[in-house]
């Protein structure tokens, strides 16, 4: 009978900690790249030892490479990639009024083919996909993230915000309870980051290739025994919109490294 | 075929110079399963050689516990121009190489 108020009190103060999960303030805003090895560091900033440069140069080739119906390669309608794609991953996910609802940079990608290039779609998570997205995303290594602020995202945004504050799983985590609430600390051997999009599509050493902000997503729903949403999904769009407008301002690192 | 070599371009007759080179490759072990189970073959580099001028100056046995896109560092004395040829061996006798030119003054 004693312990019970006592644990009504630590059930209020686990509510109220729940509830206090606030935004990181944005002097404290730290890019994955920050938390990682010196050696894992270097590995990333030289485009000579990092593995992920293997990917931009295929895409750099695909770009160049006619493909489809249409018989277009990507540079017969947008030229050089280093003037026409710089900054443009930056600005994703996007508004598709076509859609009606936003577009991530893959299927921005995905969609250009099978409409321009009347080409057969490239599957979520191929390496051509991966490849263009990382060539695409290459051209915007150390500009800011910026989120447009267009109001037809608005809604999406939104709704992406509250996915990342909604419990999951069996394990009952939000993306809030560990990455605003516990970054820095570790979850087994590994040091809990911010999820800062800032270095996708980002070669991780656990997955020995390259991989999409996507995968990343689902894995994270996995580990908390949640039932991960398809690639492509409009949730998943949804969360990378919220977690664009939370790094809008550091830095793009693509391709990224990380363990 | 997908490499990336770092040899500086130019060195000083004498000075010891740091060369890198990485290859694609997945290095799969043949002990992963793949969609519905199915193993995914072996696909192992075992053997990597560096040579300059025609004579070999570095080799390197690899084993299927290296992880995929193997880097490798290593450094030799610069003594003359020329051209080194790297060179990685699949287990199956496949062989993929690139090479890389250096200045010495």
């Amino acid at each position: 009978m004693r312990g019970r108020p006592w644990a009504l009190l630590l059930l209020a103060a686990v509510l109220a900690a729940a509830a206090a999960a606030a935004d990181i303030p944005e002097a404290d805003r730290r890019s994955g790249y920050e938390l990682m090895s010196p050696e894992l560091r270097a590995m990333q900033d030289d485009e000579l030892s990092n593995p992920g440069m293997f990917s931009v140069l295929d895409g750099e080739r695909l770009w160049q490479e006619p493909g489809g119906a249409a018989g277009t390669a990507c540079a017969g309608c947008h030229g050089d990639a280093e003037e026409s794609m710089r900054g443009v991953a930056a600005r994703y996910p996007a508004f598709d009024a076509a859609l009606g609802r936003p577009i991530d940079l893959a299927g921005r990608i995905s969609q250009c083919r099978t409409e321009r290039q009347e080409a057969e779609p490239l599957p979520r998570e191929s390496e051509a996909l991966l490849a263009l997205s990382a060539f695409v995303a290459h051209q915007s290594r150390g500009l800011p993230i910026d989120p447009p602020d267009d109001p037809r995202l608005q809604p999406f945004r939104a709704r992406g915000a509250e996915l990342y504050q909604t419990p999951i799983g069996q394990l009952d985590l939000a993306c809030a309870s560990c990455h605003d609430d516990n970054w820095g600390r570790r979850l087994g051997g590994s040091t809990i980051p911010q999820a800062h999009p800032t270095g996708y599509p980002l070669y991780r050493l656990e997955w020995q290739a390259l991989g999409s902000l996507q995968r990343r997503l689902r894995n994270c729903m996995i580990g908390v025994r949640a039932t991960p949403f398809d690639f492509g999904a409009p949730e998943l769009i949804e969360l990378e919109l919220h977690l664009m407008a939370r790094a809008a301002g550091m830095a793009m690192e693509t391709p990224a490294i990380r363990p | 075929m997908r490499t990336l070599i770092n040899v500086p371009k130019t060195a000083n007759k004498g000075e010891i110079v740091e060369i890198r080179a990485m290859i694609a490759h997945p290095m799969e072990t043949g002990y992963r399963t793949g969609e519905n189970g199915v193993p995914i073959p072996r696909r192992i580099i075992h053997r990597f050689t560096c040579s300059f001028a025609g004579r070999e100056i570095f080799a390197a046995d690899l084993f299927p516990a290296m992880s995929a896109n193997p880097f490798l560092a290593f450094t030799t004395i610069a003594t003359q121009s020329g051209s080194f040829t790297f060179t990685w061996t699949d287990e199956d006798g496949t062989t993929q190489s690139a090479a890389a030119e250096i200045t010495v003054t």
